[in-house]
Parts: C-alpha cells; structure tokens; sequence
C-alpha cells in the first residue's frame, strides 16, 4: 500500500511541475505588456510614462528574465505569500485565505449533498428497473444532466426573490462567525451545484448497479438465502461504490468550474468571483495564483480519488 | 407475388453508401425513438439557425425603448430586455451562435485529439511518454478554468472562445483515441500489412486510423453538450462572447447585473434554450454511442 501512495506521489510531481510552468507562460505571453495595458487602458489616470512603467515592472521584477521570475514565483508559492493585487494592493493569499471557505464549503456540500440524492436514486433505480420510479427518476438524470448549474441558480433566486421575498446575504460570513448566516449564504449555491452533480451520481450508481446486479456473487448470495437489502448493500452497494467515486472525481473539475458560474448567479463574494473579477481587471498576479490554486486543488483531489481507489479495490493496487 | 428484394443480401459492392446510410437511419430509427427526436430537434436548430434573419420578427440588436422590460405579449412573444430588444428574436439569433461555437470547437478539438492520439499510440515509445504528459497537465485544469485562462491570453472573441474551448476537448479525445489505438495496433492484419512492407504513415491512416473512427465520433456527440454549456457559462461570466452579440449566455449575464429583482422573462428562456439543446445533443449522443458500439460506453464513461 505504501508504495502504491508513494507511486501515486511521484507521478504527481512532474504534472503540478507542468501545471505551473503552464500558467507562468501563459500569464506571459499575453499579447501587449500587461502592466501597459492596464495602466493605460481605461481611466486616463493611470497613463504612466516610460520611467515611471519601468519602475513599476523592476518593483514586481518583471525586468528579470523569464526563469528568474518563475524562480521567484514559485519561491513565494512555497512561503505562502503569493504577490499584490495590481489595483487593491491586497495580498493575494490573505483575499484567497478569507473568501476560499465559502467556496469549500459549497463545493463539499454540493458533493455531500450529490451523494444523498445520488446513489440512493441510482440504486433504487436499477433494483426496481423499467418501472415507472425508474421511468421518472431516469428522466429527471437527463434533465437535471442537462440544465446549466448557473441557470438552475438564477431560478432558485427568482422563486427566493419573486415567491419568498427572501434573498441570501452578500456578503462574506465564515462558519465560525455565525453559522446560521454563513449556512444562509452557502446553502442555495450548494443544493444548485448538488442537484446537477446529483444527476451524474445518480446515472453512474444505476449503471454500476445493474451490472453488480447481474454478477455471480449476487446470484450466489440469493442462493444461500440472503434477503435483499444485505444484498444490495452488502453486495451491491459496495461494488457499485468505486465507479461512483471515480465519476465524482472526474466531475469534480467541473464542480470547481461551477462553483465560479454559480458564485456569480448568486454573487457569493467566493474564489470563483474573485477570479472573473481579476480576469475582468487583467490583475494577472491574481489570475495567475487563482488558477494555480485550482489547478492544485483538482489535482489532490484526484490523488485522493486515485488512493481511495487503491483502498477499495486491492485488485489495482497491485496491477 | 415476389418480395422486394432486401438489400442487406446483395453483394456489398451492389449497395451504394446512400443505401447503407439509408438503411442505418432506419435501423437507428426504430432502435432509439429518442435519439431520433434528439437528432429531429437539432436539426431544426440547424434550421432556425440558418433563417434567423427571416424567422426572427425583429432585429436582434435593435433596441426599442419604448418597450423597456416588457412582459410576453402579441408584439413581443416572449418580452423585451432592458433595452428593449425583442427575446425572441435575440434567442433565434443565439442559435447561430451557439451552433457555431459548438460545433466547431468540438470538431477542432476532437480532431486534434483525434490525430494526436493515434500518433501517440501507434508510434509508442518516448513520443507517447511525452505525449501523456502533456495532457496529464493538460487535464490537471478544470476545464472551465483552463478556458478561462486561455481567453485571458487570447482576449474575447467568437473566435477565442471557440479555440479555448476547443483545447478544453483535446485531451479526453486524444485519451480515448490512444486507448482504442492501443489495441487495434496489436491486430494481426495490422501484423500482416507491417509485413508486407506498408510504412508507418500508410498503416496509421489506412489501417488504423479508421477503427478509432466509430469512437471519436461518439466522443464529439457527446462532447457537444459540454461545449455548448461552456460557451454559456463563459458568456454568462462576461468573458466569453462580446456584448451585444446575443449569446445565451450574454442573455443571462446581462441579468444578474441588472437587479435584485430580475423579470422572469429574462432568466427562463434563454437558460430553456441552453438547457433544450444540450439536453438534445445529450440524448442523441447516447443514442449514436449504443448505436455504433455498445461496448464503448464503459471506455468513454
């Protein structure tokens, strides 16, 4: 098993290497020099001259060469500062520090809350398949597989707004301060991505259900007399269990790029909104430490979704 | 009386491919109703997209404000924005836009993929271990953020937006593409045409190539719901399409900003649009998918 993780690390390494030589040329290759742009773009008061630009790019070091900066780049990575916003002059990891939790929090609700819905429904569905219960709930997979997370979310706020004259506050309100309130704010953003999330869980516990269904060991323990909810949980349940955590896995970059949609259709002040706001206003240090965090993120995840692979199934551990 | 004669028991070279085709329509007719409604209603997209100028009863930047915020009504069937712009006529137009951008950057995608991938497989060796990793990083980037990040660059455009996109698809087709090329490469008339002296470029498009087809083309179907639904987001973020290009997404962005008290109009048929699209081109590609090969659903699930 160790030496399983260990292999699982090792391959790891090279790819967060890539990712982040990735995003550090693309933030600089970026037609026209950024820091022109932005001080020239737009409001007439920031026009800077040619001194005053060259002073700017030696005081973030941009007048390095390219290696030197990514040196310097990854240097403050690993110490945890991350750089200034161009425009607030905040420090990037403290904005990422205060607004990530909230959206954390939505994302796991949203995967928690998939799980509930999910398998029960997928299960379910494939014992009692081709009746209407599996007529409804397949056509609710479709349709909820198909709806826009953004889109679900602006109908949510409409039926809040319109039917319940309600609307959850805007604001950033960690769990630890006041959780009636933070749950107020996370709630509505979790049950849209869930919903959708939901769906794919739902399909992909059906379909692996059907198949365990159909296995040997099933046949053998209704054989030796086993009632049917042992079996579908003891049997069942348990090997439809590893393709469902693989879909989540595998739709969980799409929950991280939902969860920026969604933040916007409930304008949760979240990462997700802070990175359109840092795309809208070209503030590239931010862009550039934003994606990063995502990008490290997914690939933990998937880490995880590889070794929780490893655990469940010893057959691959030792492939 | 004689029977007409059943074209499956001619000779093959009898059949002419407009009479295979034929018959594969009917054949996917009857075994997938819905795949057949889902091909139906996208082809009357294709359609709607195609006449918008005719079919759309107004221009769809024109603004009219003396018709600001308008519920449906007879003049507007389904309401104005808050510029006055006709929603109906603005979705007609979407369509083209939509149709667009999705169908180009998944066949962009897809078919980058497609060479890559069995370049990769088929030639092995380091070029395959290079290859991989490129798109292990390539998809250690949620996909929506990895577009997010190439429009920065590439900056706003229909054109950007369907690159971006497009490089989103690349590296589950090059994936599949490479596992399927895996396996036909070990086939013994792939042996055999080796040892007869075809050259590695003759093996992969003739003999190779072609297997990976069916696949690729489920994949695409199948990616086209994901791309339509990127385009949207990416709009409905204001970082796709530029305003006032009447994008579904734009539709639905321009929304939020205006109100805490949005007009319901304007958030459910765009978003109805979105969803009845990807939903069809869901539907068909599942349909194409257990039509060509039932046994690809688990390699591409």
């Amino acid at each position: 098993m160790r030496q399983y993780i260990l292999q699982r690390l090792l391959i790891a390494i090279p790819t967060v290497f890539g990712v982040t030589v990735l995003i550090f040329l693309a933030m600089r290759v970026i037609p026209g020099d950024p820091l022109q742009t932005i001080y020239t773009e737009a409001t007439g008061a920031y026009i800077l001259s040619e001194e005053e630009l060259a002073e700017v790019r030696a005081s973030l070091g941009l007048d390095k060469p390219l290696w030197q900066q990514y040196l310097s780049w990854m240097g403050q990575v690993f110490r945890g500062e991350m750089g200034y916003s161009f425009w607030t002059k905040d420090p990037i990891s403290q904005m990422i520090l205060r607004r990530g939790p909230i959206s954390a929090q939505i994302a796991i609700f949203a995967v928690v809350l998939s799980w509930l819905f999910g398998v029960p429904i997928g299960l379910l569905s494939a014992w009692f398949r081709n009746s209407w219960a599996d007529q409804i709930s397949r056509a609710g997979i479709t349709i909820f597989l198909a709806v826009p997370s953004f889109w679900l979310g602006l109908l949510i706020i409409l039926f809040t707004v319109l039917v319940l004259t309600w609307r959850p506050p805007l604001t950033i309100i960690q769990f630890w301060e006041d959780p009636g309130a933070n749950f107020a704010i996370v709630a509505l953003p979790s049950i849209t991505l869930g919903l959708g999330l939901g769906a794919a869980t739902a399909r992909m516990a059906r379909s692996a259900a059907l198949e365990a269904l159909f296995d040997d060991y099933v046949r053998t323990a209704r054989a030796k007399g086993l009632g049917n909810s042992l079996i579908i949980w003891r049997h069942v349940f348990k090997n439809a269990m590893l393709p469902v955590i693989t879909s989540t896995g595998l739709a969980l970059g799409g929950l991280l790029g939902g969860t920026v949609s969604v933040e916007k259709a409930f304008a949760v002040p979240g990462l997700g909104s802070l990175m359109v706001q840092g795309m809208q206003e070209r503030d590239w240090m931010m862009i550039q430490n934003l994606v990063l965090v995502y990008g490290l993120i997914y690939v933990f995840v998937n880490l995880l979704v590889d070794l929780s692979y490893g655990i469940l199934d010893p057959r691959i551990r030792y492939s | 009386m004689q029977a007409a004669p059943n074209p499956a028991f001619r000779p093959l070279t009898e059949v002419s491919t407009w009479q295979r085709l034929r018959a594969a329509m009917r054949r996917f007719r009857t075994v997938s109703p819905l795949g057949t409604v889902a091909l139906i209603a996208w082809i009357l997209l294709f359609v709607i997209a195609i006449g918008a100028p005719i079919l759309a009863p107004y221009p769809p930047n024109e603004a009219d404000y003396g018709a600001v915020r308008q519920g449906p009504s007879a003049a507007h069937l389904l309401g104005t924005d808050n510029l006055g712009r006709d929603i109906l006529s603005r979705i007609i137009h979407g369509a083209r836009i939509t149709l667009l951008v999705s169908v180009t950057s998944v066949f962009l995608g897809d078919a980058i993929g497609f060479v890559w991938g069995v370049i990769s497989g088929f030639l092995g060796r380091r070029f395959d271990l290079f290859s991989q990793r490129v798109i292990d990083i390539l998809m250690s980037f949620p996909s929506l953020i990895l577009a997010l990040m190439l429009l920065v660059v590439l900056g706003a455009g229909i054109e950007t937006v369907i690159v971006a996109i497009a490089s989103t698809q690349i590296p589950a087709a090059t994936r599949i593409t490479r596992s399927v090329v895996l396996s036909v490469r070990e086939a013994m008339y792939v042996e055999a045409a080796r040892s007869i002296g075809v050259n590695n470029l003759r093996l992969m498009v003739r003999h190779v190539a072609p297997q990976v087809a069916a696949p690729i083309l489920v994949v695409a179907t199948l990616h086209l719901g994901g791309a339509i639904f990127a385009e949207s987001a990416l709009s409905f973020l204001g970082l796709g399409i530029p305003p006032p290009a009447p994008s579904w997404g734009n539709m639905l962005g321009g929304v939020t900003a205006a109100a805490f008290k949005p007009p319901w109009w304007l958030v459910v048929f765009p978003g109805l649009a979105i969803t009845l699209t990807i939903m069809a081109a869901n539907l068909f590609g599942d349909a194409l998918r257990d039509f060509l090969d039932p046994k690809l659903r688990q390699r591409i699930d």
